[in-house]
């Protein structure tokens, strides 16, 4: 059984190809059933950076076929933009995604549960069910020893992040945001995911205010009451539309003096600024605009590179060791002949001695077997381990033939 | 047998330096090497002290040098209790451990002999107390001092503020108030034993005691001013510093003052 994979990526095609060809989770269910129909294995990775085949069958140019073929189905344009690859270099390319380090953001956590949902949706029996699991083995052995995911790679996740380098746990911080748009809410949310919990929602429209406040528990608010809550916020998250600024440096002033030195974060993302730059001067205030934020995003980018070079090192190595016991497959079946030839020869010399072992006791006879048994064992140990170490270096078909033809194995069948 | 436990003691006080600063610049190896140097040099540095202790002439808490010796233990003791979130204030108290032991050693704080004609019940109650509050205010000032620069980061805006992350302005903050709160009780009762004892004696007040009790009103205040006027964040960091820079007077003044 030999593994393929064919699929293309945001590197090949552009998102007006890569959509038609794109497939949710039940459609590529239903596909990789079709790919391992008789007796062979698939798994259909598809998000919306890649989509991708990969079919383990004993005829590779015959299934690689199958897939550029059911590829092409969904889009025919599609067939140049696709590429191939085989055994180690499918496993590599697998480890090196289910990283994240095939992804658009160096290093985005997201694909390792896409991975697993693609594995969980597949046909798999053991080479594709071994890839996949030491994929997302590699993926978080490299998020485990590498500072590659730990930086926020988005404007918000880099908003949420810096109210964490303010304030530390986020459990239970106030969050007032202010405007009720996409914006606004993709940061909520991000906040909320660390556990901060959205307070005051306030809108120039107190409707729009309430439609978003009901979807977090928070209070709406019209913003000339945007004064009076700043004393309780932890975090201001501002993107109005607004012409000028909503929040002015003398009314955060005035809200300090109740505040009794709690530090205070507020993030501007709108264009033009909501919040009055001269905030930043107060003491204990700290006012982050679009600006900042996407420059803070860039670093963390080139961060994220450097931390993928490590990265690199880890899936090559996890590579190698799939690539060792794919080769170990070649000589498995050898060995298992061996063993069971082995074990025939030694019951049938049991049977022939049936006359004097029948003169001894359960206790005697269990005793023999035993005995029998490890010399069989200890025996065959060393061959064994020496056929899988030669199977690594890639001469296991070598050694496998070699012992079918020492010891006659399958010669019964002919 | 002191020397002998007194060099690797220095070396890994220095190797953790080291590593603290190359942690800084990048996680990894060089942070794990760091915590080791600073496990290691405290074990070495225990034994050190326990030799010092069982010799005839006993443990010379009663000298500046070996007071010193024993200061730079209680903080590197401090600091190995509270790193594990905070493992970068390493890179601010490993090489003021390592530094403040060579001028112990430089004292003579580090051998033994050095027997000292108080009883070993003044020496705990009023050396232990005030050399345990120091090490507190050591770490609240490290805590402080980091607290200011990471204030800075943010306040300028640096892009790398969360690639080279630190500890949260509101945890360095809060743990530094717990240190303080937890070491003014001990100087005040080592500072009270000292004087009962000063007075018993007949002995006027020295240079060291008026310091050290000027130490205590800025610490004091500390904890004041932030239970009643809310002084946190920055100006609390201040104030923190600022009696720290007491507590180096106090210990700078033990020789020539207090010892004589």
């Amino acid at each position: 059984m030999r593994l393929v994979l064919v699929g293309t990526s945001h590197h090949h095609a552009p998102v007006e190809l890569r959509e038609r060809v794109a497939l949710d989770r039940e459609r590529g269910s239903t596909l990789a059933e079709r790919l391992a129909d008789g007796g062979g294995e698939a798994v259909v990775l598809s998000t919306c950076n890649r989509t991708e085949l990969y079919v383990a069958a004993v005829d590779i140019d015959a299934a690689e076929r199958a897939a550029v073929a059911a590829l092409a189905e969904l889009e025919a344009e599609v067939e140049p933009a696709l590429y191939r690859l085989r055994d180690h270099a499918a496993a590599l390319h697998l480890f090196r995604v289910a990283a994240g380090l095939d992804s658009l953001v160096p290093g985005e956590g997201e694909i390792l549960g896409q991975v697993r949902t693609a594995h969980d949706a597949g046909t798999t029996r053991t080479l594709l069910d071994r890839v996949f699991r030491q994929a997302l083995h590699a993926g978080r052995k490299v998020r485990a020893q590498t500072a590659i995911g730990e930086t926020p790679a988005s404007v918000s996740s880099a908003a949420a992040a810096l109210a964490e380098q303010v304030f530390g746990d986020l459990d239970g911080r106030s969050i007032l945001l202010v405007g009720a748009g996409k914006i606004s809410e993709q940061a909520a949310r991000n906040l909320l995911s660390r556990r901060a919990r959205i307070a005051f929602v306030a809108n120039r429209t107190l409707d729009h205010a309430a439609d978003l406040a009901e979807r977090f528990g928070a209070e709406p608010l019209p913003l000339d009451r945007l004064e009076e809550h700043l004393a309780t916020a932890d975090v201001v998250v501002s993107s109005t539309s607004a012409p000028g600024y909503v929040l002015d440096a003398p009314a955060v002033e005035r809200a300090l003096r109740t505040r009794r030195g709690r530090q205070l974060l507020l993030i501007d993302l709108a264009v033009p600024r909501d919040l009055d730059p001269a905030i930043h001067e107060l003491d204990g205030c700290y006012l982050y605009d679009i600006d900042d934020l996407e420059a803070i995003v860039s670093e963390t980018l080139v961060g994220r590179r450097g931390e993928a070079e490590r990265a690199e090192a880890i899936v090559a190595a996890e590579a190698e060791k799939f690539r060792e016991w794919q080769a170990s497959l070649d000589v498995v079946p050898a060995i298992a002949s061996l063993r069971a030839r082995a074990e025939e020869i030694r019951e049938a010399e049991l049977r022939k001695a049936e006359g004097l072992l029948g003169r001894l006791d359960e206790s005697q006879r269990n005793a023999v077997e035993a005995i029998t048994s490890q010399i069989v064992n200890k025996l065959l140990h060393l061959p064994t381990v020496r056929m899988k170490q030669a199977a690594a270096a890639a001469d296991g078909v070598i050694y496998a033939d070699a012992v079918r033809h020492l010891f006659g194995l399958g010669e019964d069948e002919r | 047998m002191a020397e002998l436990l007194f060099w690797p003691t220095l070396l890994l006080y220095g190797e953790a330096a080291f590593g603290y600063f190359g942690y800084a610049r990048r996680a990894g190896a060089a942070g794990r090497a760091a915590i080791w140097g600073v496990r290691l040099g405290w074990l070495a540095q225990t034994a050190l002290l326990a030799v010092q202790a069982t010799r005839e002439g006993g443990f010379p808490w009663g000298t500046w040098a070996g007071s010193l010796n024993l200061f730079v233990w209680l903080v590197v003791t401090v600091y190995l209790g509270v790193r594990r979130p905070y493992r970068l204030l390493g890179l601010a108290v490993m090489p003021l451990a390592a530094a403040l032991l060579v001028v112990s050693r430089a004292g003579g704080g580090t051998g033994t002999g050095a027997r000292s004609h108080y009883s070993n019940l003044f020496l705990v109650l009023h050396v232990g107390l005030v050399l345990a509050a120091f090490a507190g205010f050591t770490l609240a000032a490290a805590l402080s001092a980091f607290y200011i620069w990471q204030e800075r980061r943010l306040k300028r805006r640096e892009v790398t503020i969360l690639r080279r992350q630190a500890p949260s302005l509101a945890t360095l903050d809060r743990l530094a108030s717990r240190a303080v709160l937890f070491s003014l009780p001990a100087l005040t009762l080592g500072l009270a034993v000292g004087l009962v004892r000063l007075f018993a004696d007949g002995r006027r007040v020295d240079a060291v005691v008026v310091a050290t009790a000027l130490t205590w009103v800025v610490w004091s205040a500390y904890l004041v001013l932030r239970a009643a006027r809310g002084w946190s964040g920055r100006r609390a960091a201040y104030v923190a510093l600022a009696g720290f820079a007491l507590v180096i007077v106090v210990r700078l003044a033990l020789p020539a003052a207090h010892f004589a």
